[in-house]
């Protein structure tokens, strides 16, 4: 039946011919896995301690090692490494709530009967297409140059938001609730377009996940005399959960691949500072790599599974 | 655990629900249901049109003609509408055969990720095999530390590509992402593998024992029974490749494809080709072939999710992604 186990003189037994079959399943992706992705890592790690020179003529490698002195010059001579480094996680961090709570509340809305639904929910999933990548960045030109048109009257609006975003800074500001909740409030307000565009997948997540709560939960709720408030709080929002810390991983890796620290890592390699653009390469995972552990370890530890 | 709460709650229930407080309970309840749907309403039409706003800007803007554009009193519905734009963009572009090219290339990726990433979820989801627990941690590593880490080693790799002295550049050609793809390396093949196999844990074990008894080997019952079986997760991902490999930058800049292969480089010397060919200065008006350019660039990607959204949603709803 299985070629390898076939080949062989003595007789599997009816585990170990199943485990081959399971790895002959997964192989491509494990040569894959090991050559390309681990490979590359560890190339990397190589590269971060070497400054590597490439003639342009003949195309030939001179490899010097230098230790640590790529890692000591990113962190204290060059230019924006530092600055862009905490800016991208700052505001990682900004946009990571404010992303799952609108999606939360995007997916409650539309997982709702109404007329039109299917409309609603093809318009609130074209941001999948529209800001990835390579057409998402002609678009975003295209709204800075464009000089007419409806992209015009979003961004009047956007700045008469922000003028009396400030006024109510100054009206807020008497009820003495501190400044850096006040001024978090202001930045998303300010961010709520970016926020629009970068939930697409996670609405889709959170749907799926209400779509999966059981019905009975509900009708036990409704039964016992729960208003719709309570509901919320003590069936869907436990039951989300789990997939709370799903979206929460796939926004802080959408963020980061996204981020500007990335784009400086690949514009400094293609200045020719390859042992640099490596540091900055694994600075950036590694920094957006704990501050994940720790948020999926705080999250797990509040967390309620069902099953 | 809440006794006390769930009593106090049903009692509240049991008042409400009571004869002499009917009738204005009625006109309570309609009223906070129409206020709540006029919410609902106002918050889903804002929420939409921040979303359309510039796509509706770009669509309305590749139909201008140029005095609509220097014109001050034209806003968004063109006066003299025009053609003009899209048939200069569909020159400079050279849009059929390269659009051509690229979705070949698109939808050869994408059959390429759900032939390696359903055989990889399915491998996990139904066999036992040493070291089981340690592969499937090393998917979520995938997923967490994403290619843009690695996008300079890989940028080598495929520089100065073979063993030994055997050694050639494949960078400005397509080979790097079939090469990827194939070993299950591709854009968010990760994510993909996940998502297989979340499905197929979800699916009953029965139909396999089944052909197991009936004979058939594991290669058939993968191809004739579980597949067939697994077309929500297969529509999922194969929305998904498609349209972020359509849209994808990372390969095309890591690996310097050329603007013949990839619509989506052609767009952006559009401008410049425009400029030179025909002589234009006016930023404004090169703006508007551009927009033409990305109404185009964008037509195949909407279209195909026009196409499959509704099985897509319904697909992403059952597929188990959310685990």
């Amino acid at each position: 039946m299985n070629k390898a186990a076939g080949k062989k003189r003595f007789r599997l037994s009816y585990e170990q011919k199943n485990a081959l079959r399971g790895y002959t399943f997964i192989l491509p992706w494990l040569i894959g896995f090991l050559v390309f992705y681990i490979g590359c890592l560890v190339q990397l790690g190589q590269f971060s301690l070497l400054d590597i020179k490439i003639d342009a003529g003949t195309g030939v490698r001179q490899d010097i090692f230098v230790k640590f002195q790529n890692y000591i010059d990113a962190f204290t001579s060059h230019a924006s490494f530092k600055q862009t480094l905490t800016s991208s996680i700052i505001n990682m961090m900004i946009d990571l709530p404010m992303i799952i709570f609108f999606s939360l509340f995007v997916a409650l809305l539309l997982n709702r009967k109404f007329k039109g639904r299917a409309v609603v929910r093809a318009i609130f999933f074209l941001p999948i297409i529209l800001s990835s990548s390579a057409v998402g960045d002609a678009i975003n030109r295209a709204t800075q140059l464009m000089a007419t048109g409806v992209a015009s009257s979003t961004s009047e609006i956007a700045e008469a938001g922000s003028v009396s975003v400030s006024y109510y800074i100054q009206l807020f500001g008497d009820l003495a609730l501190p400044e850096s909740v006040l001024g978090y409030v202001v930045d998303a307000v300010n961010r709520i377009a970016s926020i629009i565009k970068s939930s697409g997948v996670q609405i889709i997540l959170f749907i799926a996940a209400l779509q999966s709560i059981p019905g009975s939960l509900y009708e036990v709720a409704k039964i016992e005399g729960a208003t719709g408030y309570e509901t919320l709080w003590k069936v869907t929002i436990p039951m989300v959960m789990p997939h709370i810390i799903t979206n929460t991983i796939y926004t802080v890796v959408d963020k980061f691949t996204t981020s500007d620290i990335v784009s400086l890592a690949a514009d400094t390699y293609q200045k020719y500072n390859y042992g640099l653009s490596a540091v900055f390469s694994i600075t950036s995972t590694l920094a957006t790599c704990i501050i994940l552990a720790l948020i999926v370890y705080l999250l797990n530890k509040r967390t309620f599974y069902y099953n | 655990m809440l006794s006390s709460r769930k009593i106090s709650a049903s009692l509240q229930g049991f008042r409400s629900s009571a004869l002499y407080n009917d009738r204005k309970s009625k006109v309570f309840n309609s009223a906070k249901g129409f206020l709540l749907g006029l919410f609902r309403a106002v918050i889903i039409i804002g929420i939409s049109y921040v979303i359309l706003a510039p796509v509706i800007g770009i669509i309305s803007n590749s139909f201008f003609s140029t005095q609509d554009s220097i014109n001050p009193m034209v806003f968004t519905i063109p006066i003299s509408p025009t053609l003009d734009r899209y048939a200069m963009a569909i020159k400079y572009m050279d849009y059929l055969p390269i659009l051509g090219r690229t979705l070949l290339y698109t939808c050869g990726v994408t059959l390429l990720q759900l032939l390696i990433c359903s055989m990889a979820g399915y491998g996990f989801a139904r066999y036992n095999f040493p070291l089981k627990k340690l592969w499937f941690a090393c998917i979520v590593v995938m997923i967490v530390v994403p290619l843009q880490t690695i996008q300079f080693p890989l940028y080598m790799t495929f520089r100065y590509f073979g063993i030994g002295s055997h050694v050639t550049n494949l960078h400005k050609t397509a080979w790097p992402t079939f090469i990827l793809t194939a070993f299950g390396c591709g854009l968010k093949s990760g994510l993909y593998i996940y998502i297989f196999t979340q499905f197929f844990r979800g699916l009953p074990k029965e139909i396999e024992e089944a052909a197991l008894v009936d004979g058939a080997n594991s290669w058939y019952t993968y191809f004739r029974i579980m597949m067939p079986n697994a077309s929500p997760a297969i529509i999922t991902v194969a929305v998904f490749s498609i349209v972020w490999q359509y849209n994808d930058a990372f390969f095309a800049n890591t690996f310097n494809m050329p603007s013949t292969l990839l619509i989506t480089r052609k767009l952006d010397t559009l401008i410049n080709v425009i400029a030179n060919a025909e002589r234009i200065n006016s930023l404004r008006e090169l703006q508007l072939y551009f927009d033409a350019g990305v109404v185009l660039v964008l037509i195949p990607v909407v279209a195909i999710y026009i196409i499959l959204q509704r099985r897509f949603i319904e697909g992403v709803e059952r597929s188990g992604i959310v685990g």
